[in-house]
């Protein structure tokens, strides 16, 4: 095994799939000379050249169309968008065309693309620049959603993202870059996959479900230990993928602890604590020895302010206190 | 750049017509004939259908456009890709897609070339390269640039036609295709049918521009305006289109003048056009002028033509039987082609209590 970086991993999960796959090139604002904005493509465009990463204009509906059309005759394009508030420019191209294509023309032609894009806020980037637009995404049938954590999970993912025929959002997030963890040494394990649509349990526990991804999966790791002095013991789903939900992984731990807390970077209205607090009450109500709780976002734009921002994002406070209402005797 | 009709005299037009046999071969002329004669019948029939309440949906006919598509698609080959807008039933015919799977697809059956998921703005044949009709007007030129980019990156010499209306000029979608495929060098021609109106708004009342040719030069392209009522003049321009693309990879625009003989779609009561309007459209049938032209070149002959309508209407009569045998989709099949790769946990049912 080796530590690396979140960052890391991503640009060596970009050379080995471009490396192996000649179909595979990059897109997006900034990747090449400068070397993306979060330099996860360092140093690429040296290696593969000006054909494989193509620096494009700010322009994202039209470069994000571009790389449909190119999925559609065969290519398998990974664009970058340099965050995640600027897919509302391409939303067209990407709901309504990369969405929509394989299915209504009964088949015919798939979209093999990924979008990688980072989100999330705490880097004082006010309204426009810090949002998680996930739910976005995951509501659109014909997309699939993955939002890893770790270094591990987004290596096995990313390649699972590039070699599938769908078009696929692969969601970062600006506070995971520099996570690291351990991933498989290259020389023995070179190849793993981690499939689109399995959850992962980060940590088992028996008392509360807390069902979290990407970024937050770290807050609510370090929440678990910090209970489990307290004698509660937190079971730590980590979704890894919005769209497929793996709500069998969600139920089973639910069923086992009895109770659940969702602690999400998103707002909290129509959210995905929504959707899976929703189906937890569909799937396994008889088993809930409490209400299940949501840790969201304050519904606000988020503003520029260090000590607002930090009010409006999830906390891990937040989270301590959910959990110990959830699995104290007063409901 | 040339203004294509506009610059051009009567006269001139009148000598240019005079040897179409000089431009084209006699087999050339006679198929395009009879590729136009096949839109107008087609579409006709379609529209009765549309009031037989057998076709659903919106459906938008290409009826006196028949010129434009047939003179722009007679200079693809094989190789090269189309993408088309909602109005799009003319281009799946001329591209060479059979009758009947277009009627199947009109009709919502599973026979349809979209096996009835798509309906009239969602055709679709991969075979021949007819890369979908898209219902967002300006959504398909994004796609039909990243087409040029993969036949670039390939190394194939294939050109993409990207077809739209007028009113998809005004789009951003549209310049930031444009510019893209100039900067990269993309073979793509990007063809504006401009019949004059956005639905109901004049293209006066919604391009600042209303030349709309003119909007390549912004980005250094190359463009002409043609008068689309005439396949030869169409298909002369396209020529020229079609080798900038193919041998010099250079993008294009090419705009064509044409008109629609009915309203936006079928149940458009075109209540903002005058009857002045309509009547000169109504005498400008493309189709009856080069019905002319080649009956006074000694190219058809009334025989001919009757033979020709003959074979066309049993063409258009099968394609309605063959959409009407063919099974609708099963209800069950509602979650097929939801995805290329399948991927655990996938909710593909309906929801039941």
């Amino acid at each position: 095994m080796t530590t690396l970086t979140y960052r890391q991993v991503l640009h060596d999960t970009l050379a080995q799939e471009m490396t192996r796959d000649e179909r595979v090139f990059l897109m997006g604002e900034e990747i090449g000379v400068f070397e993306g904005s979060y330099k996860v493509t360092k140093g690429l465009l040296e290696q593969f050249g000006a054909k494989r990463v193509k620096d494009t204009p700010i322009a994202e509906e039209g470069f994000v169309g571009a790389a449909v059309g190119a999925a559609m005759l065969g290519l398998r394009p990974v664009v970058e968008l340099m965050t995640i508030n600027f897919s509302i420019v391409a939303l067209d191209m990407i709901l309504n065309h990369a969405a929509k294509i394989y299915y209504m023309f009964g088949g015919q032609t798939p979209v093999p693309m990924v979008i990688r894009t980072p989100g999330g806020g705490g880097q004082q980037l006010a309204a426009t620049h810090s949002q998680n637009l996930e739910v976005f995404f995951s509501h659109i049938p014909g997309l699939k959603v993955v939002a890893p954590a770790t270094p591990y999970d987004a290596r096995g993912l990313l390649r699972s993202a590039i070699r599938d025929d769908d078009p696929v959002l692969f969601l970062e997030n600006l506070g995971v870059y520099d996570v690291k963890g351990e991933v498989p040494d290259e020389d023995f394990d070179n190849d793993y996959t981690i499939p689109i649509g399995v959850a992962d349990i980060k940590r088992n526990g028996t008392d509360v479900t807390l069902i979290t991804y990407s970024r937050m999966v770290h807050t609510a790791l370090e929440v678990a230990e910090q209970l489990q002095h307290e004698g509660i013991s937190c079971e730590v789903v980590d979704l890894r993928s919005l769209r497929p939900l793996d709500m069998p992984t969600i139920l089973q731990s639910v069923r086992k602890t009895n109770r659940a807390v969702i602690f999400e970077h998103d707002w909290r209205s129509y959210g995905i604590g929504a959707e899976i607090a929703a189906a937890i009450q569909e799937e396994a109500f008889d088993y809930l020895d409490a209400p299940v709780l949501r840790v969201a976002a304050a519904e606000v734009p988020l503003p520029y302010s260090k000590p607002m921002e930090l009010a409006a994002m999830p906390s891990g406070e937040q989270l301590v206190s959910a959990i110990r209402k959830t699995v104290s005797k007063r409901w | 750049m040339s203004s294509g009709v506009d610059g051009k005299t009567e006269e001139v037009k009148a000598a240019v017509r005079g040897n179409m046999e000089a431009r084209a071969s006699r087999a050339e002329l006679l198929s395009y004939f009879r590729q136009m004669l096949m839109i107008r019948r087609f579409e006709e029939k379609t529209a009765e259908m549309y009031k037989k309440a057998k076709i659903g949906g919106y459906c938008h006919l290409n009826l006196g456009e028949e010129a434009s598509i047939v003179g722009a698609l007679s200079t693809l080959d094989s190789r090269d890709y189309i993408y088309t807008n909602y109005r799009e039933h003319g281009y799946a015919l001329a591209r060479g897609m059979a009758p009947g799977a277009i009627m199947a697809e009109l009709f919502g059956k599973e026979d349809g070339c979209s096996k009835g998921r798509g309906g009239s703005m969602h055709l679709f044949d991969n075979n021949l390269h007819f890369m979908g009709g898209y219902g967002i007007v300006g959504g398909q030129l994004p796609l039909a640039t990243g087409a040029g980019f993969a036949l670039t990156y390939k190394g194939e010499d294939g050109v993409v036609i990207a077809q739209m209306g007028d009113g998809a000029t005004a789009i951003g979608a549209f310049h930031e295709s444009l510019n893209l495929a100039k900067l990269w060098n993309l073979p793509v021609i990007f063809l504006v049918i401009n019949n004059l109106y956005g639905m109901g708004t004049p293209v006066e009342k919604s391009s600042a521009v209303p030349e709309l040719y003119r909007r390549a030069r912004a980005y250094d392209m190359y463009a002409e305006r043609v008068d689309g009522n005439d396949v030869l003049a169409v298909r002369d321009a396209m020529q020229r289109a079609v080798r900038l693309a193919r041998e010099d990879k250079e993008p294009s625009l090419i705009e064509l003048m044409s008109f629609r003989m009915k309203g936006h779609s079928v149940v458009d009561p075109d209540r903002y056009r005058t009857n002045e309007e309509k009547r000169y459209y109504a005498e400008h049938d493309p189709i009856q002028a080069y019905e002319e032209q080649l009956i006074a070149e000694g190219i058809l002959t009334p025989e001919m033509i009757e033979t020709t309508e003959a074979e066309i209407e049993r063409e258009v009569e099968s394609a309605v039987e063959f959409a009407e045998k063919s099974a609708f989709p099963k209800p069950e099949d509602l979650f097929q082609f939801m995805y290329a790769t399948s991927v655990p946990n996938a909710v593909l049912e309906v929801k039941t209590y």
